[in-house]
C-alpha cells in the first residue's frame, strides 16, 4: 500500500478537513470577539481620559513597537536585545527629514522611516542571523549601539547629545495639525497606525510564511531537513520586524515633535522586551496586555512610590518567571484551559 | 541491474585527525530496502550527514540519479528528493502533530513562502497531511501537541514528517531508536508500507530488524565500508559475525 502517494477521494478528503485537528487549523485565522476588545478600549479611553491622550498615544507606540519585536522573538525566536536600533533609526528618519525642512508630510514620512529601518534591518540581517544564542543578542546590541554613537558624533544633523527639538510636522491630509497641548489627533493618528499595523502582522503570522517562522523557532535544524531556506526566511522576518519598529520611532517622534539619543538606547530596547515577556510573546496580544500593564504601572506605582515602583515591576517579572513562562496571557490562557477541562469533566 | 538512485565515490570526512568516513563507495538502488550497520562510532551517522548535506565532505562525490550534488546545500537536496529523519527526535515540540506534518508538506508544495494568506485555506496542505497521518495510524493523535505524545507516537510523526517530503531517497537513522520493544512493530509496520519507489537506507542496531526489513545491507567499521552483501550473506560472513555480529550478541546479552 502506498503511504503518501494513494490519490485522495473526494468525501473521505472532506472527511479529513472535518477533523478537529483540521477544523482548527483551518479556523485558526478567523477573528474571535475578544479581539475587538482592545480596540473598542483603545476607543473608549479617547472618550474616557482625554486629559490622559498624551499617556494613551505613547502607549499606542509602544504597543507597535512591542509588537514589531513580537514578530522576531515571538514568532521566529531571534534572540535580540537591540530592537531599539530600528525605532530609533525610524525616528531619526522622520526627525531629520523634519528639521532640515525636506519633508514633513506625516503619513510618507512614516513610509520612509519603515524603509530606512527596513534597510537597516536587512542588511544587519544579513550578518547577525549567521550567528545564534548569545553572540546574535551580543550582536544585536552592538548595533545599535553603533548607531546610537553614529547618531551622537554626526550632531551637526543629529544635534548630538541634545537632539532635534520642535519637528515641523504638517497637518495629516493637510487638515489635522498636531497640537502639543491636546493630543486628540496625536492618538487616532497613532491608533489608526497601529491598527493597520496590526492587522498587516496578523496576516502574516497566519500565513503559511508565519507557520514556518514558527517552525523555525521550535525547530531549527528540523527547518533544514524539511528544505526551507531558514536564513532567508529569518532575514525576511528580521526586515519587516525593523520596518515596524522603523514605525514605531517615526510615530514617536512625529507626536513627540522630537527625536534623542534615547529613542537609540539600550534601556528602551530592555524595556520593550519586558513588555513582551510581561504580556506573553508569540501570542499577538501580549504585546497589548504587555505594554498596557507596564505603562501603567509605571504611570501608578510612581505616583505611588516613586523612588521604588521598579522594585514592584521587578517582583511581577521574577513572579512571571517562575509561575508564567508565557506572560499575563500565557497565564490567562492556562486558566481558560482548566476551566473547559472542568466544564467538560463535570 | 537497476538504477542507482543514490551513490558516493571515495566519500571521504575528515575531523581534524579523525578520519570519520573513509572513501566510501556506495550504491544505493531505487527502491532499495538498504540497511547500514556498524558498531558505534563506524561513521554511519556521519556519513548520513554527508549524503543530507548536513557536512560537507572532505573528499569524495555524491550522485544523485547520476547528478553531482556534492555542493548542494542541505535544502536543495531536500527538494531534490533526499529526506532523512533523526536518531534523537527532531520535532516541532511546541505544535499539534499535524502542524508538525503541515510545515513539511506545505514546504514540499512550495506555499511556505506565502505571506498574504491564511495557512488555513490551504486545504489541499492540511487534507494530505491528515491522510498522512491517518496511514501512520496517528489521526486520533492529530491535535495533540507532539511533547505530549507517547515516544513511540512522536517517532512516528518524526518519520511522517520525512514522508510528507514525498523523497526519492529516505534515510532512517535508527527509527525504533528509544521506543520501547513493545511499540517497535509499529515503526516497523510503518516502515515496511513506504511506497515500493522509495529507495529507503535504514540505519539500525536491531539485527531482528535489519533482517526483517533489508534485502541488502551494508557493514561499516571505523568509517569504511566492510562488507556488503543480501541479509543472508552478511550473516554467513564470518568475518561481519567476529567483528560485528558478536559484538552485537554480546551486547545485547550483557544489556
Amino acid at each position: 500500500m502506498n503511504v503518501a502517494l494513494a490519490p485522495a477521494d473526494e468525501p473521505a478528503a472532506a472527511a479529513r478537513l472535518a477533523h478537529p485537528a483540521a477544523r482548527a487549523l483551518i479556523r485558526r485565522h478567523y477573528f474571535r470577539w475578544w479581539e475587538a476588545l482592545p480596540w473598542a478600549a483603545a476607543i473608549g479611553f479617547y472618550f474616557a481620559f482625554p486629559a490622559y491622550l498624551a499617556f494613551g498615544t505613547e502607549l499606542l507606540i509602544t504597543v507597535l513597537f512591542a509588537l514589531s519585536l513580537d514578530l522576531a522573538l515571538g514568532y521566529a525566536g531571534i534572540i535580540t536585545l537591540g530592537h531599539a536600533a530600528f525605532f530609533g533609526t525610524g525616528a531619526y528618519a522622520v526627525g531629520l527629514l523634519a528639521f532640515h525642512g525636506v519633508w514633513t508630510e506625516p503619513i510618507t514620512s512614516l513610509v520612509l522611516a519603515a524603509m530606512v529601518a527596513a534597510a537597516i534591518g536587512f542588511a544587519s540581517g544579513l550578518v547577525l542571523l549567521r550567528t545564534r544564542g548569545l553572540t546574535l543578542l551580543m550582536l544585536t546590541i552592538c548595533t545599535m549601539a553603533l548607531l546610537q554613537e553614529a547618531a551622537n558624533m554626526a550632531h551637526d544633523y543629529t544635534g548630538g547629545f541634545d537632539g532635534l527639538p520642535n519637528l515641523p510636522i504638517a497637518p495629516i491630509f493637510g487638515a489635522f495639525a498636531f497640537n502639543p497641548l491636546y493630543d486628540n489627533t496625536q492618538y487616532l493618528y497613532a491608533l489608526a497606525v497601529l491598527l493597520i499595523s496590526f492587522l498587516f502582522v496578523r496576516t502574516l503570522v497566519y500565513s503559511p510564511f508565519g507557520q514556518s517562522l514558527t517552525g523555525i523557532r521550535e525547530n531549527l535544524l528540523r527547518m533544514h531537513a524539511v528544505g526551507a531556506p531558514v536564513r532567508r526566511r529569518l532575514v525576511i522576518c528580521y526586515t519587516i520586524s525593523a520596518a515596524l519598529a522603523g514605525v514605531a520611532g517615526g510615530l514617536w517622534a512625529q507626536t513627540n515633535a522630537y527625536v534623542n539619543l534615547s529613542a537609540l538606547d539600550l534601556d528602551r530596547a530592555a524595556t520593550v522586551l519586558i513588555i513582551l515577556i510581561l504580556g506573553g510573546y508569540g501570542r499577538l496580544y501580549g504585546a497589548f496586555v504587555g505594554a498596557a500593564a507596564y505603562l501603567a504601572l509605571e504611570h501608578f506605582l510612581a505616583r505611588v512610590y516613586p523612588t521604588a515602583w521598579q522594585l514592584g515591576l521587578g517582583l511581577l517579572l521574577v513572579a512571571i518567571a517562575l509561575f508564567a513562562h508565557n506572560g499575563i496571557l500565557g497565564i490567562g490562557a492556562m486558566l481558560w484551559r482548566r476551566y473547559g477541562r472542568r466544564r467538560a469533566a463535570a | 541491474m537497476t538504477a542507482i538512485s543514490l551513490e558516493t565515490e571515495g566519500l571521504s570526512r575528515h575531523f581534524g585527525a579523525l578520519t570519520a568516513v573513509n572513501r566510501v563507495d556506495f550504491k544505493l538502488a531505487a527502491g532499495a530496502r538498504h540497511a547500514l550497520i556498524g558498531p558505534n562510532g563506524a561513521g554511519k551517522t556521519t556519513f548520513i550527514n554527508l549524503l543530507t548535506g548536513v557536512l560537507m565532505p572532505t573528499r569524495g562525490r555524491v550522485l544523485l540519479a547520476g547528478r553531482d550534488i556534492t555542493a548542494r546545500a542541505q535544502a536543495e537536496r531536500v527538494k531534490l528528493g533526499i529526506a532523512r529523519t533523526f536518531q534523537i527526535n527532531r520535532l516541532f515540540r511546541g505544535l499539534s502533530a499535524l502542524e508538525n506534518v503541515c510545515i513539511s508538506v506545505a514546504e514540499r508544495v512550495g506555499a511556505a513562502p506565502s505571506m498574504f494568506y491564511p495557512a488555513g485555506r490551504r486545504a489541499d496542505v492540511i487534507e494530505e497531511s491528515m491522510h498522512l497521518l491517518e496511514t501512520l495510524k496517528l489521526g486520533d493523535a492529530a491535535r495533540h501537541r507532539v511533547s505530549e505524545l507517547p515516544y513511540g507516537r512522536q517517532r512516528l510523526v518524526e518519520l511522517a514528517i520525512a514522508i510528507g517530503l514525498r523523497p526519492q531517497v529516505l534515510l532512517l537513522d535508527e527509527p525504533a531508536a528509544g521506543v520501547p520493544s513493545a511499540e517497535t512493530h509499529i515503526i516497523l509496520d510503518a516502515i515496511e508500507r513506504l511506497p515500493e519507489q522509495i529507495a529507503v537506507l535504514i540505519i539500525e542496531h536491531d539485527m531482528d530488524v535489519v533482517f526483517r526489513f533489508a534485502r541488502r545491507v551494508t557493514v561499516m567499521v571505523g568509517g569504511a565500508v566492510f562488507a556488503e552483501g543480501t541479509p543472508r550473506e552478511i550473516e554467513a560472513n564470518p568475518q561481519v559475525r567476529s567483528v560485528y555480529l558478536g559484538q552485537a550478541a554480546e551486547l545485547a546479552a550483557h544489556g
